[in-house]
């Protein structure tokens, strides 16, 4: 291309994104001298530089345009109408200029129309096809206001002063600043983030070698280093304002065509960042903006109807903070509605009704930045296409910015915008994991942990999810050792670098920190590119390479955690529905002591309690806490279970016969339904065995080893009873677990037991010496069932009066008749342990009776 | 380099060697001979990701001919060589035993590869010269470094 057309079209673009800023202005003050004043001199520029490159259509266009532009400056009223159809001029003269950069040709066609319309317009004469539109209120802090106040009083005379005014001004910056190509100013930041590397590389050395005659100049050429650094940075700095320009334009065609009023407001528009950022992040903020627009400002009506003024206000405001640079964009709108992001949330299956419960309402916003989300009812041409937000965050995500959401309801929604000054040279953290050093961007990590076995921050775990307590706050971590498969962590130790993703928080483990260093970001290789952890790689000062994490590649890997123990959870629950009709049992699962989670039936457990540790008495070394006008004893499960000093302290109460113990734990983890697979193995008392629930090697404790350590006199009494009654029962059941769980509970309501573990094994010891008064069995059975035995008992003749009671898993009527055909004398369900005793002891009273 | 009598033009290669077997690189591919020290490595990299080092302030990444042959590690304490190699705007070290000298061969006698070659050293190789008592592979080096990486991450 042409040369001379290249920097016409540069030129040319920059003062049309000005006319578009200044029209906004000027339609909503009319009169200000000086803001005509500009724009006439632009449009006068370009048509001035169209006749000298020879484009024709394009100068008749921009003459038209100068001709009424002239009137206006001459006095006559400017109108709506006369604002919109300058606007279309403006549009169109864009869109010859883009054919322009395409084809380096003037596109055929022709502009009668326009060209029609603004000279009749010029001539004083009505302009019908021209739609009036409503005018929104831009205002801008840039805006004088005593100069349009000054204008309006004199109107029209004082602008050619003032544009001489500020000609003069700019035509003094234009002489202080010259053009240079992005590349140039590319190349050069490239060359001084090689020095820079190559500074930190020579530090380094002079650091191990402590009289080096090298140290004082290499300090000088340190500093001279930084300041160059600082200097070239400054070069690609740009004012945040240039991405503002085009959105008062946006703002202003929003409002017509939704027939809204809205006042746009910018604050802070001078501020500065990298050239690159701010280029990246135009289409995020414009998106943003008309966002704000579309769904959150509402119509005017809607507006005196909730008591709020007519006109809606959007805000935006810039400023910097620590390295970064902070864009809010604020309205005064409706703000988000909750209600229908859940309902859109559960309708794409993103999460459950009840996990939507558990989160709070920024957690429940930020599901607007889901991809394919879009909660507008209907589809506008403005927004709500379905793409955006998630391309929003994942664009200011590209750069190394977060992007938060506040909304509240009838009060209107905040974006906040965190972005790095620079992408080139960033402030890392350099940690070690695995014996491996990494860099981790600063702007990502909120503070540093020092994490311990002893110290006041402790990894604990909630089943295998490591977590740190952070003041009062659950804060979910994830070992970088095992995100990058470097080993396992050993989990208690290390460093918790407490990292932000957006409006995720979550701690990485490290085992180490060094320090903050400023980094040169080099691109990763192809080979490597495809590893989301990884952002980049840098040449640290000792010369040696090290990768820079890339917190949200990381926080991925944590998104993927959670999706893979949800899906392992749907897997299980679908498997368990499958299995509802086999053996599951609610299992309470919680901690005392040990780390290792423990379970019991939650059958057995009579109530789950939180008492207050003041209440918690200590009598005869032993711990009692009043509890429904009883004393309750409470006991520990191992040595190590503490008294909690303040705050509540949960228990599990287990009551039987009208007496209540308590159980002290350290925390409630869940309750699980679970098909157990118990390894029997009580070796330690208190144990009934261990078992897998959900991945995790669990305790299942003996109640039965507690009741008795509970009141010293439960089971004396019991077995006082026991000797004078003697009686025995014959408990069957092809379990384990409900062998060793039920064998304890019917000896402590004061009976001898036997166990078998089958049918045929029950026969054998019915047919044996041994005198039963009771039999208790399952029904679920393999090879010989409940309903088998009871009626090869009944049918013969020595042991056809005892009496049996049947225990299922599910009591249906159908099974109560066949049982009562076999002669089953009573029916408990599984787990209920009362009903049991109950059951066992009205036989044993028939018995007596009988007697 | 010269053309001989019969028209044939000769190559010149550089010539190293991994697990016993001689290879040949064209000497256009390869930029310098350094020995790598301090390599750094990138987890989740795959195997044939030796990790990535500082060559005089580039960064190299560090392929293992070893692994893409898919041969067995190389012994403990037994220091590599690195043949470096620009490719598409990059730096690459391509990691192998020793390095030995430049040869030169006629293009002629370069023989397509015998069809039993092992499948591993088939998909890289460009062919072999037979030379007085052994035979040197010419490796494809747009084949060594094509880990397929790219296509399964787009």
């Amino acid at each position: 291309m042409d040369d001379l057309l290249r920097e016409f079209l540069t030129e040319t673009n920059e003062s049309l994104n000005l006319v578009d800023a200044e029209l906004v202005r000027f339609e909503q003050e009319p009169n200000n001298g000086a803001i005509l004043g500009n724009i006439f001199r632009l449009v006068h520029t370009i048509k001035g530089t169209c006749g000298f490159l020879w484009l024709p259509r394009l100068e008749t266009l921009t003459h038209a345009a100068e001709t009424l532009m002239g009137k206006f400056r001459d006095g006559m009223p400017v109108t709506a109408e006369a604002v919109t159809l300058i606007l279309s001029t403006i549009d169109r003269v864009k869109a010859i200029l883009d054919a322009i950069e395409q084809t380096e040709q003037e596109p055929a066609g022709d502009d009668a129309d326009l060209i029609d319309l603004l000279g009749r317009m010029a001539r004083g004469e009505a302009t019908a096809p021209v739609a009036a539109s409503p005018a929104p209120a831009v205002a801008s802090e840039a805006l004088d206001d005593a100069d349009a106040l000054d204008a309006s009083e004199k109107p029209a005379k004082t602008a050619p002063e003032r544009g001489d005014e500020d000609r003069a001004a700019s035509d003094r910056l234009a002489n202080h600043s010259i053009r240079v190509n992005v590349d140039t100013l590319d190349h050069l930041m490239t060359t001084v983030s090689e020095l820079v590397l190559t500074r930190n590389q020579l530090l380094e050395i002079v650091r191990r070698h402590e009289d080096s005659d090298f140290k004082v100049p290499l300090q000088r050429l340190s500093n001279v280093t930084a300041e160059l650094q600082e200097g070239v940075m400054k070069t690609r700095m740009q004012p945040i304002g240039n991405a503002w320009q085009k959105l008062p334009r946006v703002v202003r065609d929003l409002c017509a065509e939704l027939g809204k009023d809205i006042e746009l407001s910018m604050r802070g528009a001078d501020t500065e960042l990298d050239r690159q950022v701010l280029d990246l992040v135009k289409d995020p903020l414009t998106h943003l903006v008309r966002n704000c627009a579309d769904h959150g400002i509402e119509t005017p009506a809607e507006r005196i109807a909730a008591g709020k003024p007519p006109k809606g206000a959007i805000r935006l405001a810039a400023w910097h903070e620590g390295g970064h640079i902070i864009i809010e964009i604020s309205d005064n709108g409706r703000g988000l509605d909750l209600a229908r992001i859940k309902a859109k949330v559960i309708e794409k299956g993103l999460a459950s009704e009840a996990q939507l419960a558990a989160k709070s309402d920024a957690d429940i916003c930020n599901y607007i930045f889901s991809p394919g989300f879009s909660t507008a009812a209907k589809v506008t041409s403005i927004s709500g296409r379905g793409v955006g937000m998630d391309v929003v965050r994942s664009n200011i995500e590209q750069i190394g910015g977060t992007v938060d959401l506040k909304s509240e309801p009838g009060a209107g929604a905040i974006f906040t915008i965190k972005i790095p000054l620079t992408l080139a040279i960033v402030s890392a953290l350099i940690v070690e994991a695995g014996g491996e050093r990494f860099a981790i961007p600063q702007l990502a990590v909120l503070e540093l942990v020092r994490a311990g076995k002893d110290g006041e921050h402790r990894i604990e775990r909630i089943k295998d999810a490591p977590v740190l307590r952070l003041r009062n706050k659950l804060l979910p971590l994830l070992p970088l050792k095992e995100v990058l498969r470097l080993g396992e962590s050993d989990g208690s130790n290390g460093f918790v670098v407490v990292t932000q993703v957006g409006n995720q928080v979550f701690g990485l483990v490290v085992d180490g920190v060094f320090h903050t260093e400023e980094i040169v970001i080099k691109p990763m290789s192809s080979k490597l590119r495809h590893i989301a952890v990884f952002s980049g790689t840098t040449i640290l000062g000792d010369g040696s390479v090290i990768m820079i994490l890339d917190p949200n590649g990381v926080a991925q890997a944590l998104g993927r955690a959670a999706a893979a123990a949800a899906q392992a959870e749907k897997a299980e629950l679908q498997s368990r529905q499958e299995d509802s009709d086999e053996d599951t049992v609610s299992l309470l699962v919680f901690r005392a002591g040990s780390q290792q989670p423990k379970a019991v039936p939650l059958s057995l457990v009579t109530r789950l309690e939180e008492i207050d540790c003041r209440k918690i008495e200590i009598s005869d070394g032993r711990h009692l806490v009043q509890y429904r006008d009883q004393l309750m004893p409470l006991l520990r499960i191992d040595g190590e279970t503490h008294l909690k000093r303040e705050g509540a302290q949960p228990i599990l109460v287990f009551s039987a016969n009208g007496r209540s113990m308590g159980l002290l734990a350290d925390e409630i983890v869940d309750i699980v339904e679970e098909r157990l697979d118990i390894e029997v193995s009580s070796a330690s008392p208190g144990l009934v065995g261990y078992a897998v629930i959900k991945g995790a090697t669990t305790e299942i404790i003996d109640v039965g080893h507690f009741l008795p350590q509970a009141f010293e006199d439960w089971f004396r009494r019991r077995d006082q009873s026991a000797a004078r009654h003697a009686r025995t029962v014959l408990l069957v059941d092809d379990s384990p677990f409900f062998r060793e769980l039920l064998t304890p509970l019917i000896k402590a309501a004061g009976y001898r037991v036997v166990a078998a573990a089958s049918a045929a094994d029950a026969l054998m010891a019915l047919k044996s010496e041994a005198r039963f008064d009771l039999i208790v069995t399952d029904i679920d059975m393999p090879d010989m069932d409940g309903f088998a035995l009871a009626e090869a008992v009944r049918a013969t003749p020595a042991i056809a009066e005892i009496p049996i009671i049947a225990l299922a898993a599910m009591v249906s009527g159908e099974a109560i008749e066949r049982g009562r055909a076999v002669g089953f004398h009573d029916f408990v369900a599984k787990f209920d342990r009362a009903g049991l005793v109950a059951a066992i002891k009205e036989q044993g009273d028939d018995l007596n009776r009988a007697a | 380099m010269t053309a001989m009598s019969d028209g044939s033009a000769l190559c010149e290669y550089v010539t190293f060697t991994t697990a016993g077997q001689l290879f040949g690189l064209p000497i256009e591919c390869v930029q310098d001979v350094f020995k790598p020290t301090s390599i750094t490595k990138v987890p989740l990299a795959g195997p044939e990701i030796a990790g990535v080092l500082n060559l005089r302030g580039r960064i190299v990444t560090a392929i293992e001919l070893r692994s893409r042959l898919g041969l067995s590690a190389r012994e403990r304490g037994a220091t590599p060589m690195a043949i470096g190699i620009e490719a598409r705007g990059e730096s690459f070290g391509l990691l192998v035993d020793v390095v030995g000298e430049v040869l030169k061969l006629p293009e002629a006698e370069r023989e397509p590869n015998p069809v039993n070659l092992d499948r591993n050293l088939g998909r890289l190789a460009a062919g072999v010269y037979r030379l007085d008592g052994q035979l040197l592979v010419v490796l494809d080096i747009d084949r060594v470094l094509d880990l397929g990486i790219e296509a399964a991450a787009a």
